[in-house]
C-alpha cells in the first residue's frame, strides 16, 4: 500500500470510529462534554508518556482515558453542588486540567519528544512512519491497528447495547424503571468516548476529534429521523471527510486533519441550508406557505362575513389595509391570487366568495373555534 | 518584595501583568453576562473560531499589525457565534452540538490556513503557537494600548447599556414587551464578548481563553446575589488573578503565562465555592444549626436583578 493510501485509510478508520458514538453525544446533549474530554486528557497523556515513553502504549491510552472519565465526574460533581451550571462547569474543568497538562509538559517533560502542538493538532501525514512490526514482518502503520481496534470496540459496544442506549437516550426514566441502569451506560459511553479521543489525538489532534465526533451525527440529524440511519449516515460522512479532506490538503499542501474538519463544516453548512424538510430553505418555504394559507383563509372569512360592508374591487387594497392592517401590495397580491384560484370573484363590482371561498371561510371559522 | 519591585521596574513583567490585568477585568465583567445567560461556552467557540480570522487577515494583508489580526479574529469569531445561534434556533440540532461543531470546523479551517501560510508564505511556526497558547512574554506596550482601548470601549458600552443588558440577562420577554430590540441587544452583547476574547488571544491563546470569561464570573457569583456587585467583583478577581498569574509565571522557569493565569483563576473559583458565606460548601456543611438554604439548586443561575 502506498503511504498516501495508508494515510487515507487511517483517516477514514479514525473518522468512522469517532462518528459512531457521536450520535449519542448529540442526542444526549453531551457534545461539549466531548470537547472537554478531548482537552482534559492532556495531563493524562503527559503523565502516561513520562511513565511509558510511548504514545501508543495501551497503558498510556488507559491512563489518559481515565483522565477523560475524571473530567466527566468532576463536571457532574461541580454541577451537583448547585453552585455552578453545567456549561460553566465544563468551561472551568477542561481549561484547568489542560493547563495542568501544559505546565507539567513545560516543567518536567521539556526534553522528551512530546509537545502540546502534537497533542492538539496531530499530524496524519506522519502516520506511515510509525509502523507495527512483528517477528520481522511489517504489519502496516501502528495507527491503523490502534484505530481499527477502537473502531471494532465502539461498533461492538454500540451493537451490544444499542437497545439500552436508545431507550436511555430517549426516555431515561423508563430505562431506569426497566432496570437498564442508565448511569452505568452513561459512564460506559463516556469511557468509550475518552478511549476514542486518546487513541485518535495522535493522528488528528484533540480539537479535531471533536469535529469527527459531533459533525457527522449533527449533519445526519438534519437528514433523517431514524437513529440507525443516523449512525450509518454518520459513518458514511466520516469516510467522505477523510477522502475529500485528504484531497483538499494535498492540493493546498496543508494540514490533513484541519482539512477534514473544514470539509465537515462545509457539508454541515450545505445540509443546514438545503436539507429536505429540516434545512433553512425548506423551513423558509414552509413558513411562506403557512403565511399564504393564513392570508387566504383570513380574506375569505372577511369577505364571507355577512357583517362586512361590500368591498368594491378597485378599492380592495385600501380597504384591506384599513380593516386587516395589510400593506396595499400584500392585499393586492392576495386578492389577485385568490381570484385566479377561483376563491373570490367579482359580482356587481364587489368582491364575493365563490363556493370554494365559502368552504375556505368555513374552514377558517372551524380553526378559530 | 523583590517581585513587587520587579513588577514596577521590569519592562516585560510590567507589560505582561498590565495586559493580563486588563484582560481579566474585561473578560470577567463581560463573562458575567455569558455565565448568567447560560452561554458560558460561547467564548470557547469564539476563541477557537478566531484562528482562521487571524490567518486570513495575514494572508490578505500580509500585515502583522495587532489591530488587523484582531479585526480578522473578531470577524470569524462573530461569524461562528452567529452560525451557532442560527443553527440552534432554526433547526433541531442542539445548542451544544452547534457549538462543538462550529468550534472544531472553524479551528480546522484555521489550521489549514496556518499550515498553508507556513509552507508557502514562510510564516514561522512561532506565529501559530503564539495564538494557540498565547505568548504573553511577547507583549509590547503597543499591544497593551490596543487592549486597553478596545476593552475600554467594550466596558463603556456595557455601562451605557447597563439596564438593557440586565433585562436581557434576567427577563428578555419583558424587555421585548417594552419594545426594546432584544435581538439586537443579544447581538451587541455577543459582539462585546467577542471583543473581550479577541484582546486576550495573544496573552492566553485560543484554547484557554474561555476560562478567562467563565472563572472570574463564577467565583464572583458565589459571593453576591446582585448583578452590579457580581460584575465589579468579577472584574476585580479577573484583574487580580491575571496579575498573580503573570507574576508567578515570571518567578519560575518554564511556567507558561496563560496556563498559570488559568490555574490561579481555578484556585479562586475553588476557594469561592468552598468559603463563600451562605452558598459555600463549607458553610453548608459546618452549620447544621443554621437553617439550610431550602433550594440551593435553584439559586445557582439567577441572582436577583435588584440592585442599584
Amino acid at each position: 500500500m502506498s503511504p498516501q493510501a495508508e494515510v487515507q485509510l487511517v483517516a477514514a478508520v479514525t473518522a468512522v470510529a469517532c462518528a459512531l458514538p457521536g450520535a449519542f453525544l448529540v442526542l444526549r446533549r453531551l457534545s461539549m462534554m466531548s470537547d472537554a474530554i478531548s482537552h482534559a486528557i492532556l495531563p493524562g497523556i503527559v503523565v502516561g508518556f513520562m511513565l511509558t515513553e510511548s504514545l501508543a502504549s495501551p497503558l498510556l491510552i488507559a491512563g489518559a482515558a481515565a483522565t477523560g472519565v475524571l473530567t466527566v465526574v468532576l463536571v457532574e460533581r461541580i454541577e451537583g453542588t448547585g453552585l455552578v451550571r453545567e456549561d460553566a462547569a465544563i468551561g472551568l474543568v477542561f481549561p484547568v486540567l489542560f493547563s495542568i497538562g501544559v505546565v507539567l509538559l513545560a516543567r518536567y517533560a521539556s526534553d522528551v519528544h512530546l509537545d502540546v502542538d502534537a497533542v492538539l493538532l496531530g499530524e496524519l501525514a506522519f502516520v506511515p512512519f510509525d509502523r507495527l512490526e512483528w517477528a520481522g514482518h511489517d504489519l502496516g502503520p501502528r495507527a491503523l491497528w490502534v484505530m481499527g481496534t477502537v473502531l471494532l470496540l465502539n461498533a461492538a459496544f454500540l451493537a451490544a447495547f444499542y437497545k439500552e442506549l436508545k431507550l436511555s437516550t430517549f426516555d431515561a426514566q423508563l430505562a431506569a424503571t426497566l432496570g437498564f441502569m442508565p448511569g452505568v451506560l452513561h459512564y460506559a459511553l463516556m469511557s468509550l468516548v475518552s478511549v476514542t479521543a486518546v487513541s485518535a489525538f495522535d493522528a488528528v489532534g484533540s480539537i479535531l476529534v471533536v469535529a469527527l465526533m459531533v459533525a457527522p451525527p449533527a449533519t445526519a440529524y438534519l437528514l433523517t429521523d431514524r437513529l440507525n440511519r443516523m449512525m450509518f449516515l454518520s459513518a458514511g460522512l466520516g469516510v467522505a471527510y477523510a477522502l475529500v479532506g485528504y484531497a483538499g490538503a494535498a492540493a493546498l499542501d496543508a494540514s490533513i486533519a484541519g482539512s477534514m474538519a473544514t470539509v465537515a463544516g462545509l457539508l454541515f453548512g450545505i445540509a443546514l441550508v438545503a436539507a429536505p424538510e429540516r434545512g433553512l430553505v425548506a423551513s423558509w418555504h414552509r413558513q411562506r406557505q403557512h403565511a399564504a394559507r393564513f392570508s387566504a383563509q383570513l380574506l375569505a372569512a372577511y369577505i364571507a362575513n355577512p357583517d362586512t360592508p361590500p368591498v368594491p374591487r378597485p378599492e380592495a387594497a385600501n380597504r384591506l389595509h384599513d380593516r386587516l392592517g395589510w400593506t396595499p401590495s400584500h392585499a393586492r397580491a392576495v386578492v389577485s391570487d385568490l381570484q385566479e384560484r377561483g376563491v373570490l370573484t367579482v359580482h356587481n363590482g364587489h368582491l364575493v366568495c365563490t363556493e370554494a371561498g365559502q368552504r375556505l371561510a368555513d374552514e377558517a371559522a372551524q380553526h378559530a373555534a | 518584595m523583590d517581585l513587587l519591585y520587579e513588577l514596577v521596574t521590569d519592562y516585560t513583567l510590567r507589560t505582561v501583568a498590565l495586559g493580563a490585568a486588563l484582560l481579566g477585568m474585561v473578560g470577567g465583567s463581560l463573562g458575567s453576562y455569558a455565565v448568567l445567560r447560560g452561554r458560558s461556552l460561547i467564548g470557547d467557540a469564539v476563541a477557537h473560531a478566531a484562528l482562521p480570522g487571524i490567518a486570513g487577515a495575514f494572508l490578505l494583508t500580509g500585515s502583522m499589525n495587532p489591530l488587523v489580526l484582531m479585526l480578522g479574529a473578531a470577524t470569524t469569531g462573530l461569524a461562528a457565534a452567529l452560525l451557532v445561534e442560527t443553527t440552534a434556533h432554526t433547526t433541531r440540532v442542539p445548542y451544544d452540538s452547534a457549538l462543538a461543531l462550529m468550534l472544531s470546523a472553524f479551528f480546522g479551517l484555521g489550521l489549514v490556513l496556518m499550515t498553508y501560510l507556513q509552507r508557502h508564505a514562510g510564516a514561522s511556526q512561532a506565529g501559530l503557537d503564539a495564538f494557540l497558547f498565547g505568548q504573553a512574554a511577547a507583549l509590547v506596550t503597543r499591544d497593551v494600548y490596543v487592549m486597553a482601548a478596545l476593552g475600554g470601549i467594550a466596558l463603556v458600552v456595557m455601562l451605557l447599556l447597563w439596564k438593557e443588558l440586565k433585562l436581557l440577562s434576567f427577563n428578555p420577554d419583558f424587555g421585548h414587551s417594552l419594545g426594546l430590540p432584544m435581538q439586537l441587544l443579544n447581538g451587541l452583547l455577543t459582539t462585546l464578548i467577542v471583543v473581550a476574547i479577541v484582546i486576550g488571544l495573544q496573552t492566553v491563546g485560543v484554547v484557554l481563553m474561555s476560562a478567562v470569561l467563565i472563572a472570574p464570573a463564577v467565583a464572583a457569583r458565589q459571593w453576591t446575589n446582585q448583578l452590579g456587585r457580581m460584575v465589579a467583583l468579577a472584574a476585580g478577581i479577573g484583574a487580580a488573578t491575571g496579575v498573580a498569574g503573570a507574576v508567578v509565571s515570571a518567578s519560575m522557569r518554564n511556567l507558561p503565562t496563560g496556563p498559570t493565569i488559568v490555574l490561579c483563576m481555578g484556585a479562586v473559583v475553588a476557594g469561592s465555592m468552598l468559603l463563600a458565606p451562605e452558598r459555600g460548601l463549607l458553610w453548608r456543611m459546618g452549620g447544621p444549626r443554621r437553617a439550610a438554604s431550602p433550594h440551593p439548586d435553584s439559586s445557582s443561575s439567577a441572582p436577583s436583578p435588584a440592585d442599584s
